[in-house]
């Protein structure tokens, strides 16, 4: 592809604007960034708005408005699950998760594992727990590189310039990006991402508004952009006499991922750093504002189908190299004029590093306080707790970046997807565990395992292709996330096993928390 | 700690948050193209709307919260 200097100069600019404050950003309400929860957790202290455009910078990824819209146009409406997913996941959020907020505020947690370890006195649990998390995350984080991969190729930057002295660097835009990432969440923890959110957003809601006015526009209105789309594809299929088919996989995809969500320590990270439980309530009420930016960005896949896109001589490089992931990038810079596409292809390229420099630093917390303090070093004073945080960051981020660069991304793509089936396995543990004392560590342990076991074992049955399996319930097929089938069989196991266990030892829990923790 | 805990106390209007649920996970309700709404099809326009309808269905369950101090 041929370089586009306009949009490069706009791109970098704004790049080089987030950088300065990423690093500013350390001296913003400031506090001790020696002690985890302040460079961890951002001192919890953000308030409605701060914790709005960290939230939604957080969850609402770069790769996810690239690879939403894909779905919708390779295969249209079964990606469109990602609307009633980002709906039913904020009544869960506004029931649930104001109680994890109370009891790790008033017991210095800083990640799930942190509160399991309290509430069940189990540190082989907790260490579950925190390996889950870690393990889910990593691939995450991958992908947000990808994300950023695919709009750096499509501003014509050559990805492996020749360099004086070294040679040939592969993947150097990328390597770049990252290590200014990784300085400055080092320096400044969660503070960089929560304000750099802030840009992100804005930039992201003027490039969504700009294209659901223009490119509908351009094309003739809505009702001959989905006359373009494949009438077999527009809706689902209908049920048969033998099969519920793609709907069930619809209803179980929104459902499951609805409940995996916010399970992730970076969702985690999240909340905890809001300054009280009427953030998080109120967050749950004005967060679904960008659900309706990815509503009209996933809508961006069917103007790409539109747009004919896929047809066109000049983009065959970047569906070679990206496939339809490539089908917002080329939308973009078909429809708008070179300045704007700098602008839109920055929100998706900032986009991507604002949940980076989150999940990292989530990772990071797990792994200090789960693992390093738990069995390494477990007089850790706070300053040190500190210092192997920022470290751990480092080294998560330079993980993610050596998947990317060294291995093909389907590696990534095939993780993340077990991502959501492995962290669901956590909820009988900590969902649930907020709400009671009484299932046995053991049982949660076991059951756990049986989740995650079988789990990936039916992504393995579909060789890691899709996370739908078709369950076999009295003779009916009902293709079904395996995330959600296997945890319905965790919750089995950990409730059968629970009754078992108390009646045979009858042991009273080791509870570190109370109920008024949790008001 | 002092006093003995509050135990807690289940409030009817909770129930309101399971009527989206109903709504978006009752797929054949919504999987058609027929009415469409300035082009688009029913099953992408009725989702959206549901995005602000899940926010009208949270908003007296949150005052309600709020009024009771909780």
């Amino acid at each position: 592809m041929t370089p586009n200097a306009t949009a490069i100069t706009v791109f970098v600019t704004l790049f080089l604007f987030v950088t300065v404050i990423g690093f500013v950003a350390a001296r913003w309400r400031r506090g001790n960034l020696n002690e985890l929860s302040e460079w961890g957790l951002g001192g919890r202290r953000f308030g409605t708005v701060v914790t709005w455009f960290l939230l939604g910078g957080d969850l609402y990824t770069a790769y996810t408005f690239i690879a939403v819209p894909a779905v919708l146009f390779g295969a249209g409406a079964a990606g469109f699950f990602a609307v009633p997913y980002t709906i039913l996941v904020y009544p869960f959020v506004f029931a649930v998760f104001p109680r994890l907020w109370s009891v790790a505020r008033a017991k210095g947690y800083v990640t799930a594992a942190d509160f399991v370890r309290g509430r069940f006195g189990n540190g082989t649990l907790a260490l579950a727990v925190a390996v889950t998390g870690i393990v889910a995350t990593m691939p995450y984080i991958a992908l947000q590189l990808v994300g950023m991969e695919v709009v750096i190729a499509g501003l014509g930057i050559d990805m492996n310039p020749t360099l004086p002295l070294i040679g040939q660097v592969h993947d150097f835009p990328l390597i770049i990006a990252f290590v200014v990432l990784a300085l400055y969440t080092y320096n400044s923890g969660l503070r960089a991402p929560a304000l750099i959110a802030v840009v992100k957003d804005l930039l992201l809601y003027v490039t969504v508004i700009a294209a659901v006015i223009i490119i509908p526009a351009e094309l003739g209105g809505f009702g001959k952009i989905f006359a373009a789309a494949d009438p077999k594809t527009l809706i689902l299929p209908a049920a048969t006499a033998g099969s519920l088919g793609p709907q069930a996989a619809y209803a179980t995809l929104a459902l499951g991922s609805t409940l995996a969500l916010f399970l992730y320590p970076h969702a985690v990270t999240g909340l905890l750093s809001s300054s009280s439980r009427h953030v998080i309530k109120r967050n749950a009420v004005v967060l679904p504002a960008y659900s309706f930016a990815l509503g009209l960005i996933a809508l961006l896949g069917t103007m790409a189908v539109a747009a004919e896109v896929k047809s066109a001589p000049e983009f065959a490089e970047g569906f070679k190299a990206f496939g339809n992931n490539f089908a917002v990038p080329a939308l973009i810079l078909k429809m708008f004029p070179s300045w704007f596409i700098g602008v839109a292809f920055a929100a998706i390229a900032i986009g991507a590093l604002v949940p980076a420099a989150i999940m990292s630093i989530a990772c990071a917390n797990l792994f200090t306080r789960n693992i390093y303090r738990e069995y390494f070093d477990t007089n850790c004073p706070p300053a040190r707790e500190a210092q192997v945080a920022k470290i751990v960051s480092l080294v998560v981020k330079l993980g993610a970046l050596f998947f990317v660069i060294e291995l093909p991304s389907t590696y990534a793509i095939q993780l993340q997807l077990l991502g959501g089936i492995i962290i669901i396995q956590t909820l009988p543990s900590v969902v649930i565990g907020l709400y009671t004392n009484r299932l046995n560590p053991w049982a949660l342990l076991i059951g756990w395992a049986a989740g995650i076991g079988s789990g990936v074992w039916m992504a393995y049955a579909n060789a890691f292709k899709t996370s739908t399996y078709v369950l076999n319930l009295f003779g009916l097929q009902v293709p079904c996330y395996a995330a959600l089938s296997s945890l319905v069989l965790n919750l089995i196991v950990s409730a059968a096993l629970s009754w078992l266990l108390n009646a045979v030892l009858r042991t009273t829990p080791s509870d570190a928390t109370v109920e008024a923790d949790y008001a | 700690m002092a006093g003995e805990p509050k135990p807690r106390r289940f409030r009817a209007i909770y129930l309101l948050l399971i009527v989206p649920y109903v709504a978006m996970l009752w797929v054949p309700s919504y999987n058609s193209v027929e009415p469409t709404l300035a082009g688009i099809p029913f099953f992408y326009w009725y989702q959206m709307l549901w995005i602000v309808l899940g926010v009208a269905v949270l908003l007296p369950v949150y005052i309600s919260d709020e009024r009771s101090g909780k």
